[in-house]
């Protein structure tokens, strides 16, 4: 049998050789120039796609993190704290009883789309989200309206710059949950003229206003140059869906990002060591603890939720697991509600003795755990590991801890209807924006699972409740602060809780990017930022 | 033959129904809904309440089924609850991507696969040969998104010849151009493993086909070699390989999930699983439908050429 000889196909390889680096080099000649983003237009990757730019209709941060920058509150947090602080509010007074908040709007404020900033716009804004009869409800569905406004029974235009907000029992958060990205002024007219879909085509007051939104590749803002609180210095802000850390990071390596949100702990290590880049890390009022079944099993009895107290070794897992990306924690008021937390509720020292006397005492040794461990999760930090680790604190002092993994929206269910008869721990974390939240929510009795509130452990402790409630009564902050800080320590004595970290957000930019900083509030605020 | 081809559509319908029954009931079955999904950390039971009112989800199954199946008679799919917008909208604007990296991706591999099978066998047991089976190993047991991430690190992060992920440009103006530097990593990396599958199977096609008394014949007519080996065996080697081809771009479309995340490419594959993740039960009910409906037709139409091919292959 006769084969092509070698030499008629050389030639032919060769050709063909030729013919594909031709193909190829243009393309790759177009972008050869090195994938650096254009100078005053910042490149921001975000975790996820936004659902929608409308406030009302958002519950992820993900888009209150390009919300912030497109509309205003009434009030805001004083930059780099958790204080409320004036924004479309320039003053506001309480009424004694604590049910009548009056506030004095700024004057000479336009939304974007022209129209003018007024208590028409503010009644407007609360009555779409609050009131099903109002002509524009059904631009919704509002999710956490009724969460954090359900107190507020009237909303009335006293005059075009003034508005009176009056709720049905006197509520101390009402400001705090003013400041919160559900709550920031919408452009009426906007609402009026887009309906449904005016999530797609937003107008606020804010430093930036929309330009455009490709789905599934940009969200696309541009400078307002007639910020009433002074125009930004970026010219415009692209903020990319980049569902993937793994993408984020190569995305921000490569050179595709100028900021990026969200670094898995892992990736740390490839920012850290190069000037390229710099690596923020902020800790925020978040919380990640183990909610203990406090009615039934091993933990009914507040010495063996003690021992879990010193068993677990703390500083290993923020340090070695989480490499940093958390805080230790103690306590059930973040840290970063440097007003109402206890400093001086030091976090428990890793003791495995006094948890094994603890546990002998108790006569629980050998006892049998499940514990609920969650396969991913909003704020969960890394769920899976962080429990493998924690069994393992807990069977070096002699705790049998056997772990049932869900996905994440299941565990919800199944957490959120209550630990009994189903589990004796589980994870859990949280994110507020008021001390007032959490607390309420999950360690009053009122708040067991069949009452409709997250006290998945059943704690019950009645100066708890009453603290609770004066903390949301009080007008006076220094007085709400001494409660809560009250109410801190005599949870931490009962332990229905074990309290683990408070979870930092962390952020890389480039070494172009100046004056950025993040925001406890966990705010993306890119109004002072700017770019070489 | 348009008649066979029009009654195989016709047959979709039912299958095409048939799925999006299964697919409604599974959504219904796993634990969580789109109401605790929206409202996360927030999902008191009063709050799921009202929005799963608001969202229509309190209605009885059957009932959201005919009313999603009344909806479909209209053209309209619902609108969806993780996205805020309507589901067609959503659907029309991820698939076109999706069939540009699997179109690609299906070409690269079939060329990259016949050239490999016919210089293989061709060259059997020669070092060329030996050279590819080796490729064609590695190729076939390398996790596709393993090597869309070093292919990346390579091309985007060291040497920054290439965007790491996307579909365009994130800032001005994306032409034709842009869209071929970026489809280019995604679509080698989706190739690369299908083609091997591709190249094994035409080696062996072909040395079955070299083999026969034809062949024996053109060579000793004295036809040259090149020509023996293109215009007569390679022929009646592909029609075999058409229905490989056909198994191998439902690998490619659904490998295309896991290059569509790695690359962030905005195709359908990504759409679903994050749908699902979010328990977007319309999002996914039109996904699925979408997908269903392209292989119905993938499926046909590979039927019809590898009739084509060769008549005599029963229709």
């Amino acid at each position: 049998m006769s084969f092509v000889t070698l030499q008629t196909r050389t030639p032919r390889a060769a050709r063909w050789l030729l013919a594909a680096i031709a193909l190829l080099a243009p393309v790759l000649a177009a972008g050869a120039a090195p994938a650096r983003t254009p100078p005053g237009v910042l490149v921001v990757g975000q975790v996820a796609e936004p659902k929608s730019l409308d406030p009302g209709a958002v519950t992820a941060l993900n888009d209150f993190r390009i919300l912030v920058n497109l509309y205003d509150g009434l009030v805001r947090y004083r930059p780099g704290t958790l204080r409320i602080a004036p924004a479309l509010a320039t003053s506001w007074t309480v009424s004694e009883d604590g049910t009548l908040y009056t506030f004095r709007l700024r004057e000479g404020v336009r939304f974007h789309d022209g129209t003018p900033f007024d208590a028409e716009a503010v009644k407007f804004t609360f009555d779409r989200m609050l009131d099903p009869k109002h002509p524009q409800h059904d631009t919704g569905p509002f999710p956490l309206a009724d969460f954090f406004f359900g107190h507020v029974r009237a909303v009335t235009v006293v005059d075009p710059h003034t508005v009176r907000f009056r709720l049905d029992a006197p509520y101390a958060p009402f400001l705090s949950n003013l400041a919160y990205p559900t709550a920031l002024i919408v452009s009426p007219a906007g609402v009026r003229k887009h309906g449904a879909d005016f999530g797609r085509h937003p107008s606020g007051t804010g430093p930036f206003r929309f330009e455009r939104w490709d789905a599934n590749r940009r969200v696309v803002v541009e400078r307002n140059d007639g910020y009433w609180d002074g125009a930004p210095k970026l010219d415009a802000v692209v903020f990319r869906p980049l569902t993937d850390p793994t993408t984020r990071v190569t995305e921000m390596l490569s050179g595709g990002l100028d900021l990026m949100l969200e670094v898995p702990p892992d990736q740390v290590a490839a920012f850290t060591g190069d000037d390229h880049f710099r690596l923020l890390r902020k800790p925020g009022p978040h919380l990640w603890f183990l909610i203990l079944n406090t009615r039934e099993g091993p933990f009914a009895d507040r010495r063996v939720r003690r021992a879990v107290d010193y068993a677990i070794d703390r500083e290993a897992l923020v340090d070695q697991l989480l490499q940093g990306n958390a805080a230790v924690a103690s306590g059930v008021v973040p840290a970063a509600f440097a007003w109402a937390h206890d400093a001086s509720l030091a976090p428990t020292f890793h003791d495995p003795d006094k948890a094994r006397a603890l546990i002998r005492e108790a006569g629980q040794e050998g006892a049998e755990i499940t514990f609920y461990v969650a396969e991913g999760g909003s704020g969960m930090l890394d769920p899976v590991p962080m429990g493998t680790a924690i069994q393992a604190d807990l069977a070096r002092v002699g705790l049998k801890v056997t772990i049932e993994t869900y996905e994440w929206n299941t565990y919800l269910r199944r957490v959120n209807a209550g630990l009994a008869g189903k589990a004796d721990m589980a994870e859990m974390a949280w994110m507020t924006n008021d001390p007032d939240t959490l607390p309420y929510l999950a360690l009053r009795a009122e708040a067991w699972p069949k009452k409709g509130g997250f006290n998945s452990g059943y704690y019950a402790n009645p100066e708890v409740d009453r603290l609770l409630d004066a903390a949301r009564r009080a007008t006076d902050r220094d007085e709400r602060g001494r409660l809560y800080r009250r109410m801190e320590r005599i949870v931490s004595a009962d332990a229905p809780w074990a309290v683990i970290a408070s979870g930092k957000q962390t952020a890389v930019t480039t070494d172009r990017v100046r004056g950025f900083s993040l925001e406890p509030s966990f705010s993306l605020l890119l109004w002072r930022t700017g770019k070489q | 033959m348009y008649g066979y081809a029009f009654r195989r559509l016709l047959l979709a319908v039912p299958v095409l129904l048939g799925v999006s029954v299964v697919v409604f009931l599974l959504m219904a079955v796993i634990p969580g809904d789109p109401a605790h999904a929206i409202l996360g950390p927030y999902a008191t039971p009063e709050n799921v309440a009202r929005l799963q009112a608001e969202l229509g989800l309190d209605r009885p199954l059957p009932e959201r089924y005919l009313v999603w199946l009344d909806n479909l008679a209209h053209g309209d799919l619902g609108r969806s609850y993780s996205l805020n917008r309507p589901v067609l909208d959503e659907v029309t604007e991820r698939l076109g991507p999706t069939l540009l990296l699997a179109g690609t991706a299906l070409l690269l591999c079939t060329l990259m696969g016949l050239a490999a099978g016919v210089v293989a066998a061709v060259r059997q047991y020669g070092w060329q040969d030996r050279v590819l089976t080796l490729l064609v190993l590695v190729g076939i047991s390398t996790p596709s998104f393993w090597l869309g991430l070093v292919l990346t690190l390579v091309f985007s992060v060291q040497l920054q010849w290439l965007p790491a992920s996307g579909m365009h440009a994130p800032y001005g103006a994306s032409g034709a151009l842009d869209v071929l530097r970026h489809l280019l990593l995604p679509a080698v990396t989706l190739a690369v493993v299908a083609a091997g599958v591709i190249a094994r199977l035409t080696r062996a096609g072909m040395l079955e086909v070299l083999r026969q008394d034809f062949v024996r014949t053109a060579r000793a007519k004295g036809v040259r070699e090149a020509r023996v080996v293109f215009r007569h065996a390679f022929r009646a080697a592909l029609v075999n390989l058409v229905p490989v081809i056909g198994i191998q771009t439902g690998f490619v479309i659904g490998g295309a999930v896991y290059i569509e995340t790695v690359f962030q490419w905005p195709g359908i594959g990504r759409m679903l699983v994050e749908a699902i993740s979010a328990r977007d039960v319309l999002l996914v009910q039109g996904g699925v439908l979408v997908m269903a409906g392209v292989y119905v037709l993938i499926n046909l139409a590979a039927d019809v050429v590898q009739h084509a091919l060769d008549p005599r292959i029963g229709t």
